[in-house]
């Protein structure tokens, strides 16, 4: 395969190609490489996109042709009823999914504001306050992710029963916020770590108090990073799937849309095209704040990875 | 979520050191003030830590050594008698054995797959291109986008009556009859004269594991290569490393720390998944992991107390295998710059 070419010589010969180069190693690897660079390339996009790309297809086109033509990627016929068949209600023969997208909207969004109202002071502290107990409770932060989810949905599928707070949104949304805050906190405090002390230190020589340094300075410095840290939360609660399940499962009023997909899912009466436009539904909003905000995600999730 | 170990707090402090070297009684009382707003504004995330995570941990002890079921709980109240019943139950079903090695066949093959496929996309959009941008963000699609969507989309894929693979697979790839992926156990396939029982069911959910999962580690990796620094590889390419070289003696040793962390952090989380199995399969045809067997015994059962020892068992599994790792493989990130 190769001839045998000492391998210092072929480095130099990269930037200017004589007209016939020997096949060393060098050369045999860059083409192999190069080639195999832009397979890996190709299968990757396509193995990611061919779902969604389907799943939009497959949410148009009639059944009764998806059955006779399963191989098409295309749609030969284009029907749009099974959105509206999908939004209804079920009194008007629909699968509800616009209360289900309500619920799944109020939950995210005051799973959301609590999150922030919680992990903003809380980041701060922990980045910037010296005080006893710091360290373990980061420990203990990191310890919520460490447990299995089910381990937590025993208990609290027993307290919640107990109570009486299984089937309300409430129970849901205490679990949810308990379950981001700890990620929360952690994301922001690498933020809040990179603004420089030394403007709150002026503030605060000018006689500001701490709460008017988180709210003056500290907050409106580290605003990108609690608008990612927002819209993550937003993805976490919308497609939680777990203990909207254990919770809300008897109760349809109050299913959201994952919760509300899954259950349907099994059943024969409901055509699956109709229950494809439900994940689109369920997805869309997911990839329009995605591409939205990509930067700020991957910044936020990923400070610190750079330091190995 | 990922250098839990980083040495983040010796930056911060702003207020005591200076403060400390004037020394006084007013430098103790600004340190002290902070100490206690410092409590004060983690107070309610703490609360609600305590109460959702911590307490029902512990409680999930004392449930462990109840006899208590589902319908039980509004007539006999939360705290019975103390009871090794459910220990003895759960780890002498057959069902639990299995259950176990699935998780930890499951755990291994979906961390190593999807790091592997993570790392050779990473590597593969190492250099710009038109559109890589787009390329990239499109590979984190299926760790972002909702998981009863994806599984839907997966489940009506590998449909044995009009899903698109087996369409595929029949007409083009010649096989005799569609595949049933996600409900046959075992298909008995002949690979050079040999007959093989390949377990279809589990390799579709491992296969299913590593193409949600992959872009986490692809996103870790990435950010990782983009802060290496660039000398060492320009003296391996002047001295003649070829693509290969530089890649194994000088890429990727620096990629180990991030990959030792990822390793970690996805066998914790696959050896922990429930909802990627629960959707796609139910647990059924040889996929039962241990997550979904908890919920099993809670809900279709509705025997809280074995649920709970199930649970406490599985957490305890991850621990030893955690605590072994770090023993003999050492700890994932150390204190290197």
């Amino acid at each position: 395969m190769t001839r045998t070419a000492p391998a210092r010589e072929a480095a130099p010969a990269r930037s200017a190609p004589p007209p016939r180069r020997p096949w060393t190693r060098d050369r045999v690897e860059n083409t192999v490489f190069g080639v195999l660079r832009w397979l890996v390339i190709a299968v990757l996009v396509v193995v990611t996109l061919l779902p969604f790309y389907y799943m939009v297809i497959l949410s148009v086109r009639r059944l009764d042709e998806v059955v006779q033509r399963p191989g098409l990627l295309w749609p030969a016929s284009f029907d749009l009823t099974t959105y509206v068949s999908v939004l209804a209600s079920s009194d008007a023969g629909g699968q509800g999914f616009v209360v289900f997208l309500r619920n799944s909207a109020v939950i995210a969004l005051l799973t959301v504001v609590f999150t922030l109202l919680a992990a903003i002071p809380g980041a701060y502290a922990i980045s910037r306050l010296e005080f006893f107990g710091r360290r373990q409770v980061s420990a203990l932060f990191l310890a919520v992710y460490l447990f299995p989810a089910i381990l937590l949905a025993v208990p609290l599928f027993v307290f919640f029963s107990a109570v009486g707070l299984r089937g309300s949104l409430f129970g849901l949304l205490v679990v949810y916020v308990a379950q981001t805050v700890p990620l929360s906190i952690y994301m922001l405090r690498n933020y809040f770590e990179t603004v420089p002390v030394s403007l709150e230190e002026a503030a605060a020589i000018d006689g500001a108090s701490r709460w008017t340094i988180i709210r003056r300075i500290a907050l409106p410095l580290a605003m990108p990073a609690v608008v990612s840290n927002g819209l993550y939360v937003f993805m976490i609660a919308w497609n939680e799937f777990l203990f909207a399940l254990l919770f809300l499962a008897e109760n349809r009023p109050r299913w959201t849309v994952s919760l509300g997909l899954s259950q349907l899912a099994g059943s024969i009466e409901i055509p699956t095209t109709v229950l494809m436009a439900g994940s689109v539904l369920l997805t869309l909003p997911i990839i329009i704040l995605f591409f939205l905000a990509e930067r700020l995600l991957v910044e936020g999730l990923t400070s610190g990875a750079e330091k190995g | 979520m990922t250098t839990p170990q980083s040495p983040a707090p010796e930056s911060l402090a702003p207020g005591p050191p200076e403060a400390g070297a004037r020394g006084g009684r007013r430098a103790r009382t600004v340190a002290q003030r902070d100490a206690r707003f410092g409590q004060l504004l983690l107070a309610p995330t703490l609360l609600v830590v305590l109460l959702v995570v911590v307490v029902p941990i512990l409680w999930t002890f004392i449930l462990a050594f109840q006899d208590l079921r589902v319908i039980d709980l509004r007539r006999k109240g939360i705290f019975g008698a103390f009871t090794l019943d459910n220990f003895t139950q759960v780890l002498t079903s057959p069902g639990f054995w299995t259950a176990l090695r699935t998780t930890v066949l499951f755990s291994v093959v979906g961390t190593v797959a999807s790091i592997g496929v993570g790392l050779a996309a990473a590597l593969a959009l190492r250099r710009p291109f038109r559109g890589r941008t787009f390329v990239r963000a499109s590979m984190l699609l299926p760790y972002v986008a909702p998981v009863v969507a994806v599984t839907f989309v997966w489940q009506t894929m590998l449909n044995p009556q009009f899903g698109i693979v087996n369409a595929v697979g029949t007409s083009l790839l010649g096989w005799d009859d569609p595949i049933a992926f996600l409900s046959q156990r075992s298909l008995p396939v002949s690979v050079f004269g040999a007959e093989i029982d390949v377990p279809v069911a589990l390799l579709a959910v491992m296969a299913f594991e590593t193409w949600r999962y992959f872009p986490f580690a692809f996103l870790f990796l990435t950010a990782r290569i983009a802060a290496l620094p660039g000398d060492l590889e320009e003296a391996a390419l002047m001295d003649g490393a070829t693509v290969s070289q530089r890649f194994r003696h000088v890429v990727f040793p620096q990629l180990l720390p991030t990959v030792a962390l990822l390793a970690v952090l996805r066998f914790i989380f696959t050896f922990n998944e429930f909802d990627d199995i629960y959707l796609l399969t139910g647990g059924a045809a040889g996929t039962q992991v241990a997550s979904v067997r908890v919920y099993d015994l809670l809900t279709a059962r509705g025997d809280i107390g074995a649920a709970s020892a199930q649970a406490l068992v599985l957490a305890l599994v991850l621990i030893v295998f955690l605590a072994l790792y770090f023993r003999f493989v050492g700890r994932p990130t150390g204190d290197e710059t």
